[in-house]
């Protein structure tokens, strides 16, 4: 896919509980370019002469309709902070769409297809373009959400008018109390493919339940990323195949590729 | 806009830096890749090595560490699968070639010579990130000069080498290359640094140091380009945090006869269009007819 370097303004900033940004943003000029679920965007604040490198984020909702993208920012650093006091009308530098998202079924032929989306944290962010694509593709998205509580759970409402949401919680004060591997729904799980985006150990330990259930399964990766091209290659993957680069083989990878699969 | 380095004729002074740009075609998507004075392709070694595990990056003030490890599969993979392809991109496509041996180097910038559209070579004996060879060879003059001798008795077009700013006296490196024949010099390689981090309380990158690059580094860089420029009679080519028009022009008129861009590219991938423009800008203004009556101009 062509990629892109655009300005993009803030139409709304707002956030979501105490620590999630939630933006939604339109192209400065012109229409912005389709996205895939998975893919990510590296955005930088213009003028910004405290920061170096753009900030990798994944694409939390592209609405081709409306033109319109959501970023799902974790305010956690000094980046994200940066990002947090954006206001309606800013301008941000993005480079987009970046990387190889989800593998989706084809258009219209997802027909009663069934998915567990599972989702960690700030992991859920693309969980929710992905649950649009594959409900417009006739495929029956259910999400899992691991939150360390209550307060940690963003976009639960948007995401349960497209399927069942589950979610487990560290402390207990939501769903049931534990980790999403430990949530009864896998006993009788039975889906065509997991997608789980979240902590590196949760993937890990979600690929290995899919795998003991002949289930697929895929991964979205983090890395530190330096430039988002496949040119400098510092966001690498140790793989049965070598270090892999993030940005550019993944951020979703199979969980076979990863060597997820074994025990 | 055209100069010459050591033979070979760059229509700017403007290239990417080695590791910074890829193959160049990861950039085609932003900018026309046949505008660019030239580009280094990624350090490339006799055979394929897989780099330092992950982690590989930080981000520090105004710049960033990185200890890939010449990740890259090996010369022959360049030669068969990317030759192909950057060919006829209409710049100069540059191989940085590295090794962990003398023998490697020269093996490496043998095979390097037969491809007929290649016209120069960055030998890279400045890699800080590698146990073998890399930097090993460029903090001596005696290691740098042995690299050198090597790869000019197999490589008979333009030769420029790339010099570590981790040494004491950078210019007696470069007479000790310009002494073997090296066409050119390019300076400077990533500083050697780390970063630890206070919460874990332990270093960020995997192998526990990293090289150093960015702006945080061009004053170190600018001064290593003056020096050399005085010590030596081969064109140097300058490096180390150039983001902007502005930044190549310092290098230039420190003695550069060509820039490279390096990390910037990350942060805006047309930034070497915006350099290319900028320095033809400056000229107009200052009513200069070339780039070469600019070159050293600050001494």
């Amino acid at each position: 896919m062509r990629k892109y370097l655009l300005d993009l303004t803030v139409a709304e900033a707002t956030m979501l509980r105490t620590s999630y940004l939630l933006l939604r943003l339109h192209a400065a000029s012109g229409p912005l370019p389709q996205m895939v679920p998975g893919q990510f965007v590296e955005v930088r604040v213009d003028g910004d002469a405290g920061s170096l490198l753009r900030v990798p984020i994944s694409v939390n909702l592209y609405d081709s309709r409306r033109d319109e993208l959501w970023l799902l920012v974790h305010v956690v650093g000094s980046g994200t902070r940066r990002l947090a006091a954006l206001v309606r009308g800013d301008v941000v530098s993005a480079i987009l769409p970046l990387g190889r998202g989800f593998t989706l079924p084809e258009a219209r032929q997802g027909g009663g297809q069934r998915y567990l989306l599972v989702g960690g944290g700030v992991g859920v962010a693309p969980l929710l373009f992905l649950g649009q694509e594959l409900s417009a593709r006739g495929a029956e998205p259910t999400f899992l959400l691991g939150a360390r509580s209550e307060a940690d759970l963003v976009q639960t409402e948007l995401l349960s008018a497209m399927g069942p949401v589950h979610v487990t919680t560290d402390d207990g004060s939501f769903g049931e109390h534990g980790l999403v591997t430990d949530h009864s729904l896998w006993a009788d799980a039975d889906y065509a493919r997991v997608c789980t985006c979240g902590p590196m150990p949760m993937m890990r330990a979600v690929a290995r339940k899919a795998s003991e259930r002949g289930m697929e399964c895929e991964a979205s990766l983090e890395g530190m990323m330096g430039c988002g091209l496949g040119a400098c290659l510092c966001c690498v993957h140790p793989t049965p195949e070598g270090h892999l680069c993030v940005c550019q083989e993944g951020p979703v990878f199979t969980a076979e590729r990863l060597g997820w699969t074994q025990a | 806009m055209s100069i010459n380095i050591g033979g070979l004729q760059l229509k700017n002074p403007v290239l990417t830096a080695s590791g910074t740009f890829g193959y160049g075609l990861e950039f085609a998507d932003f900018i026309d890749l046949s505008r660019l004075g030239g580009i280094i392709v990624k350090g490339t070694t006799l055979e394929p090595r897989q780099g330092n595990p992950p982690p590989r990056m930080a981000e520090t003030p105004q710049g960033m560490l990185n200890c890939v490890g010449l990740q890259n599969k090996g010369v022959d993979y360049f030669c068969q699968n990317i030759y192909p392809q950057v060919r006829q991109l209409g710049t100069n496509v540059l191989v940085n070639v590295s090794g962990s041996t003398v023998e490697d180097y020269a093996a490496c910038a043998a095979r390097v010579a037969a491809l007929d559209d290649i016209p120069a070579i960055e030998l890279n004996i400045s890699c800080p990130n590698v146990r073998q060879g890399g930097m090993a060879f460029g903090v001596t003059a005696q290691g740098a000069a042995s690299v050198v001798r090597a790869v000019r008795a197999v490589y008979g077009r333009t030769l420029i080498v790339k010099l570590s700013p981790n040494v004491t006296d950078i210019a007696e490196i470069a007479r000790a290359v310009e002494g073997e024949g090296a066409d050119a010099v390019s300076l400077i390689n990533t500083l050697m640094g780390m970063a630890i981090d206070a919460e874990r309380m332990k270093p960020v990158l995997s192998i526990k140091t990293g090289g150093l690059s960015g702006p945080a580094v061009k004053p170190v860089a600018l001064r290593m380009v003056w020096q050399v420029y005085e010590a030596v009679r081969i064109p140097v080519i300058g490096l180390g945090g150039i983001t902007s028009a502005t930044d190549a022009v310092e290098f230039i008129l420190a003695g550069a006869s060509a820039v490279e861009i390096g990390t910037a590219n990350f942060i805006d991938p047309t930034v070497s269009m915006k350099v290319i423009d900028g320095i033809g800008q400056y000229l107009d203004r200052h009513g200069l007819a070339s780039v070469g009556d600019l070159v050293g101009r600050a001494h």
